[in-house]
């Protein structure tokens, strides 16, 4: 068989730098809940700070495709790789800054208590933080099916999220004074919950790289 | 920029008084892939055929200017076409192979320059043979003819040829163009591979070609050097018009 072994290498460095950028994602996130947790202003300007490192990853990803594009005269299978790899990048550095935004939230509660220990944000930070593991793993393995169960974890994501609106509606109806740090809170889980989306999109995009057609799993 | 192979200073070729390649400056990459592309006529395969002097053979072609390998100027008159033309290694078009076998085609180079032993020469055949990726294919049958390779096994061949001699820079002239697309995507993986030691200086009309495999790329029109720059730019963000009608095909 003949080898392009150029192509072929250039292919496995985007795939490498894709689950970099997935592990990159992952600390950002974890980071942000738990400097939400302790309010700790320092790790939340450190995770601010880092965005660049992916806004940067992502710029080399595309870099790279396009150069496969313009020389390499990609088809079938090795087109969509390529597709598919401008889409992940950019879920992936739209997910890095949902964790900024939710350290933006740690810098504006600098000094404050906070309404409530923190307990449902982790837990759904926990399961987005897998969902983005295994968005990256069925990517790697081109795993349909884990692209799909991975999908189906996003109800869990949808039921948690709806739950802590609940419970902080229900908190700053209680208290007004709370109202200022609740609503920063509910954009906290909105920011995770838009996360689990774009893990979502990475499933998605899995599927259709390895069978050519565009499922809709973010329902 | 890199270490460099070949260096053309103010070149023109002019075929009676009708100038063919006007005034090219170009420095090539010691390994390196470099690929000239452009539209028929333009003067690529003419400035190619003047980097070994080619040239000489048409009664009516006049070149100017100078051709550095190292310290020497291929164009000065004391320079000896023969010794020249094994630092300069030359593949064609069309598969050559001499009427011999494919021992003997191999040979044939080193032989002329001087070697004599023969486990020296079976040893040239093999590495030769071996480095165009043509070895396993051919190593039952080194006696039989050339000419029952197929077409993309006789181009290999020419190629081991061109190796077997030591060169230093190998021009290749639409090396794939009389070949179906295998035997066309083991020359180009082939040439990949030949880059680590050698200076690489191909024509292609194919532009698709030209990008899969080389690193430089200078675009010519009517004689001239329109853009010569990494590759990867000139096919995502070439500088000049008329080299991005080119490759975008909007070119004539």
């Amino acid at each position: 068989m003949v080898k392009r072994l150029e192509f072929d290498q250039a292919l496995d460095e985007i795939a490498q730098r894709l689950t970099e950028m997935g592990d990159t994602v992952e600390k950002a996130l974890t980071g942000s809940i738990e400097a939400l947790k302790n309010v700790d202003v320092e790790e939340a300007k450190r995770i601010v700070a880092a965005d660049t490192e992916l806004n940067q990853m992502e710029e080399t990803i595309t870099e790279i495709g396009t150069r496969l594009i313009a020389t390499q005269q990609p088809v079938a299978k090795d087109l969509r790789r390529i597709l598919i790899a401008f889409k992940i990048s950019s879920d992936l550095e739209r997910m890095g800054d949902l964790s900024v935004d939710i350290a933006k939230v740690v810098l504006r509660l600098e000094g404050q208590a906070l309404i409530k220990p923190l307990l449902d944000l982790p837990r759904l930070a926990a399961l987005v933080s897998i969902m983005i593991r295994e968005s990256l793993q069925s990517y790697v393995d081109e795993n349909v099916d884990l692209a799909y169960k991975m999908a189906k974890d996003d109800d869990q994501v949808d039921a948690l999220y709806s739950q802590i609106l609940r419970d902080l509606v229900a908190i700053m109806s209680n208290d007004t004074k709370t109202i200022a740090q609740g609503m920063l809170l509910c954009f906290v889980g909105r920011y995770i919950e838009r996360i689990a989306d774009h893990a979502t999109n990475i499933g998605e995009s899995v599927v259709y790289l390895v069978t050519g057609k565009r499922p809709e799993l973010n329902q | 920029m890199d270490e460099i192979g070949l260096s053309v200073k103010n070149l023109s070729v002019y075929y009676s008084d009708r100038p063919a390649v006007k005034n090219v400056s170009l420095d090539f990459a010691a390994k390196q892939v470099t690929a000239l592309i452009g539209p028929s006529g333009c003067g690529k395969s003419t400035f190619l055929r003047s980097l070994n002097r080619m040239n000489d053979l048409i009664p009516t072609s006049k070149v100017t200017g100078e051709i550095w390998i190292k310290e020497d100027d291929i164009n000065s008159p004391s320079t000896d076409v023969v010794s020249l033309r094994q630092k300069i290694g030359m593949v064609w078009q069309r598969p050559n192979p001499f009427h011999k076998s494919i021992y003997e085609n191999i040979a044939f180079g080193p032989r002329y320059h001087g070697v004599k032993n023969k486990k020296q020469l079976d040893q040239i055949v093999e590495e030769s043979l071996t480095r165009a990726a043509l070895w396993d294919e051919t190593k039952d049958r080194l006696h039989h003819s050339a000419l029952t390779l197929s077409g993309g096994q006789q181009q290999r061949l020419c190629i081991a040829r061109s190796i077997a001699v030591q060169p230093d820079i190998i021009l290749m002239d639409e090396p794939a163009s009389a070949l179906d697309p295998v035997s066309t995507a083991k020359i180009e993986e082939l040439i990949g591979e030949l880059k680590q030691d050698y200076c690489i200086i191909i024509v292609t009309h194919n532009m698709y070609q030209a990008a899969r495999v080389s690193q430089k790329t200078a675009f010519f029109l009517l004689g001239e050097l329109v853009e010569y720059d990494a590759t990867d730019k000139m096919f995502t963000n070439p500088q000049k018009a008329e080299t991005s009608d080119y490759i975008s095909g909007r070119f004539g």
